[in-house]
């Protein structure tokens, strides 16, 4: 690709390529058809490059290259229905790809024009009409901004980005406005910070502007190190569209002062490091990173930094001191690091998905941001839908939808027709929301409210089969093992708090041991040195409030009402069931079961080692847990 | 994260020890280097034993104590070999309230090693991970490059058999 220097130049760009992906956007018919197979973590899991492999070898087969154009894309969010496949104009929607089905659809459909039902979103099929992604019921409930090209354009191809009206955010940023301009637009649209904490975008960028006058360099930093366990829309954005995040990191570095930035990103995530790796390539090839943009004064270069598996990195100063090349420990604040960031110097750092709103703010205008959302949380805001959920994926809803909507209506409920019981947010720093607070509209503040917190926005739908202390002690193991072990109310206290959670499921606790705990919880939230630490008695403190009676249980009756903690269960065999077959007994590893045949057999609890051996071999339903 | 050292003995070669200290003198003077050097060496011997740490100290002239502390720190690095299959169950939080613990477990059990260690004829190691972010495919574990998703406990037998 050539230089882009003007705005004529990108504009010819767009101009080319918004032909190429017409046909998707548009759905504009020119006797070309977009097959778009989703390329991202979840999908390539399941196997779509295989997909590829298999179309690219029947497309050539019979004779239509040319005529179906292969796209390689980024995540579309429907991750339980993948590999994904979704052919454009008409926009239907193929699920749950194998490589067998394609001789098929490219056959009938793709050279005959008749779509294959059987291998369709079931949801899309009503009888003879066949409808597109955007009227099912996952997609029609969603606003996608921080989305809005994932599932759209090849990620690969910068004049596809281009098309999108990608990079005329940094042109009209660096060409007509000021960089108070840019911040205030930030500050006027109230975008707040997506990585958790909701501390205001706008406010951040001026502060790392003012705050240090006379600075020989600054930074701009992106959060990539997605930890929280279940949570992956940084993943996607990055996967699906890794321009967006790029050209708003110049924008931040325009509006602060800086020519350099960093994006810290998880080596997890390989397709993600891979698409970012070719993404900087092509913005610095055609100019748009690198020395005097646009023909600008305006310099700005980007580099990649992986982590290496450490939650903690997340915490603002712990990646700094990670990306320095240090053991990735946090230190305390102030001074904070719009005064003193990465190597010394003044530094925003921001999330992915906070970036990826920046252009759509500055091209649309902050009023029209500040139109979506609650009163003090604006916006639409991407959730990783996961756990009991039938559609796991990712989903965006403007800020206030709430809870309902997003788990009953785009989640479509929770499988094996059983009970909703909690949903997490927040990860190891937030909370469970119980039922009776599922109607309350989701924004941050409202979260902090019910003990919970939007964190990063993964959210883990849980049924009647979780036992409520058992994920409570997951994720302080969680946090005992990340724990950096530099402070020690987090080093030593969360390790405490996991023998208690420990004890409580193994039911050698007493009621004592709950107020110690409670108590133990507030005083690591006071005193711990990072974020890390001071949320971490946040799972702990949410299923005491809100699931107290199962704790209970847990203490005084021995019980676990989930039948989760193996400890406390029993398993019985219920007499009016058991028909005497003796088939359990011969089955029991340990020899606890006797009784005579053709009457009803009993266990012998103080042998029993609970292994299940026999319930699932009874042919009666006979032996139960309980 | 596991810390006991293992029994194999080290068995790097001059190639191996040439491309490193290639890598070292281009890049030990950028910006925090020490972690993109460590993430390179980890890619040619696929750990970081203290023979390996020992030449990037000398290297980049700091101490092998710095460089020690930074592996240890982080997850990624290991100072024991891998098997020749990697095995990774997520234990995420979409994966474990589906049940990836047990599977975890039974892994254990069949391979007769704990999570971080090695079965003593070098095929299979054995680990726990953070969220692959195949959220959608839970439970999911990992052999190498090939994922398994929507698991029960009953397949682990079979993606064994695949391997021997």
């Amino acid at each position: 690709m050539n230089v882009i220097k003007t705005i004529d130049e990108l504009n010819a760009v767009k101009a080319a390529a918004a032909e190429v992906v017409a046909t998707r956007v548009e759905g504009k018919d020119n006797g070309v058809k977009d097959v778009l197979v989703c390329g991202g973590t979840g999908c390539t899991s399941s196997g779509s490059m295989k997909i590829i492999e298999k179309l690219q070898e029947e497309l050539k087969k019979n004779g239509l290259e040319g005529k179906v154009n292969i796209i390689k894309t980024g995540c579309f969010g429907l991750c339980a229905l993948g590999p994904i496949m979704i052919v454009y104009p008409e926009g239907t929607f193929y699920s749950k790809m194998e490589p067998d089905h394609i001789p098929e659809i490219v056959e009938q459909h793709l050279k005959n024009g008749q779509p294959v039902k059987k291998y369709l979103y079931a949801e899309t099929v009503d009888g003879d009409v066949i409808k597109s992604l955007n009227d099912t019921a996952f997609y029609a409930k969603q606003h996608r901004v921080a989305l809005r090209n994932c599932g759209l354009i090849s990620p690969e191809h910068i004049e596809e980005y281009i098309a999108r009206d990608g990079y005329q955010a940094l042109y009209k940023v660096l060409t007509s406005m000021s960089q108070d301009d840019v911040i205030n637009t930030v500050l006027a649209s109230g975008l707040r910070g997506r990585g958790g904490a909701g501390f205001p975008t706008g406010k951040k960028w001026q502060l790392a502007k003012d705050l240090v006058k006379d600075a020989d360099q600054k930074y701009v930093c992106c959060n990539a190190d997605e930890g929280d366990p279940g949570a992956f829309m940084d993943r996607s954005v990055l996967e699906g569209d890794p321009h967006a995040v790029i050209e708003a990191m110049a924008i931040a570095g325009y509006a602060i002062g800086a020519n350099q930035g960093y994006i810290y990103v998880r080596a997890e995530y390989p397709i993600a490091v891979e698409r970012l790796k070719i993404a900087i390539a092509q913005a610095e090839e055609a100019g748009l990173l690198g020395d005097n943009i646009f023909g600008t004064n305006f310099s700005f270069r980007l580099g990649l930094r992986l982590g290496a598996g450490a939650f903690v990195c997340g915490e603002e100063t712990a990646l700094m001191t990670s990306i320095e090349g240090n053991r990735g420990e946090p230190r305390p604040r102030p001074p904070f690091p719009a005064v003193k960031g990465l190597f010394g110097k003044p530094t925003v750092l921001n999330n992915v998905e906070t970036y990826a709103n920046i252009c759509q703010i500055i091209l649309n205008g902050a009023e029209w941001f500040a139109s979506m959302g609650t009163e003090k949380s604006k916006g639409t805001k991407v959730f990783a839908l996961g756990g009991k959920i039938h559609n796991t994926g990712l989903v965006e809803v403007p800020m206030g939808t709430t809870l309902r909507t997003v788990i009953e209506e785009i989640g479509g409920g929770i499988p094996n027709g059983k009970k909703f019981k909690a949903a997490q947010t927040g990860g190891p720093s937030g909370g469970c929301i119980p039922p009776e607070h599922l109607d309350i509209p989701i924004d941050y503040d409202n979260l902090i409210a019910i003990g919970s917190m939007m964190g990063s926005g993964g959210l883990i739908v849980m049924d009647e089969d979780n036992c409520m202390v058992d994920i409570a002690k997951f994720f302080l193991e969680f946090t005992v093992d990340e724990s950096c072990g530099k402070c020690t109310p987090c080093r030593i206290g969360t390790k405490r708090m996991y023998e208690m959670l420990d004890k409580i499921t193994k039911g050698k606790a007493t009621m004592e041991d709950l107020d110690k705990l409670e108590k133990l919880c507030y005083y690591i939230k006071d005193n711990a040195l990072c974020g890390l630490g001071q949320t971490a008695p946040n799972p702990v403190l949410s299923t005491m409030r809100y699931f107290r009676d199962e704790y209970i249980a847990h203490v005084k009756d021995k019980k676990c009402p989930a039948g989760v903690c193996k400890d406390l269960l029993q398993i019985q065999i219920v007499p009016e069931k058991c028909k005497g077959c003796s088939l359990c007994s011969k089955k029991c590893p340990v020899g606890a079961i006797s009784g005579e045949i053709k009457s009803p057999f009993v266990i012998d609890q103080s042998k029993c080692i609970k292994c299940g051996v026999c319930m699932s071999n009874c042919k009666f339903g006979a032996i139960v847990k309980a | 994260m596991a810390f006991k050292k293992s029994a194999v003995p080290f068995s790097g070669t001059p190639e191996q020890e040439e491309k490193l200290r290639k890598i070292i003198a281009e890049h030990k003077d950028d910006p925090g280097a020490l972690m993109p050097i460590l993430q390179q060496a980890q890619e040619i011997y696929g750990y970081l034993p203290i023979e390996v740490q020992t030449i990037i100290a000398e290297e980049m002239d700091i101490s092998l104590e710095k460089v020690y502390g930074v592996v240890t720190f982080y997850a990624q690095f290991s100072i024991n070999p891998k098997g020749k299959y990697k095995i990774s169950v997520c234990l995420g939080t979409a994966c474990y309230v589906k049940g990836s613990g047990d599977i975890y477990n039974k892994l254990q059990e069949k391979l007769g090693i704990a999570g971080g260690e090695i079965t003593p004829d070098g095929k299979f190691s054995l680990d726990a991970c953070r969220c692959i972010g195949a959220c959608g495919l839970a439970p999911v574990l990992t052999v190498n490059e090939d994922v398994y998703g929507r698991l029960t406990v009953d397949d682990v037998d079979k993606i064994l058999e695949k391997y021997n």
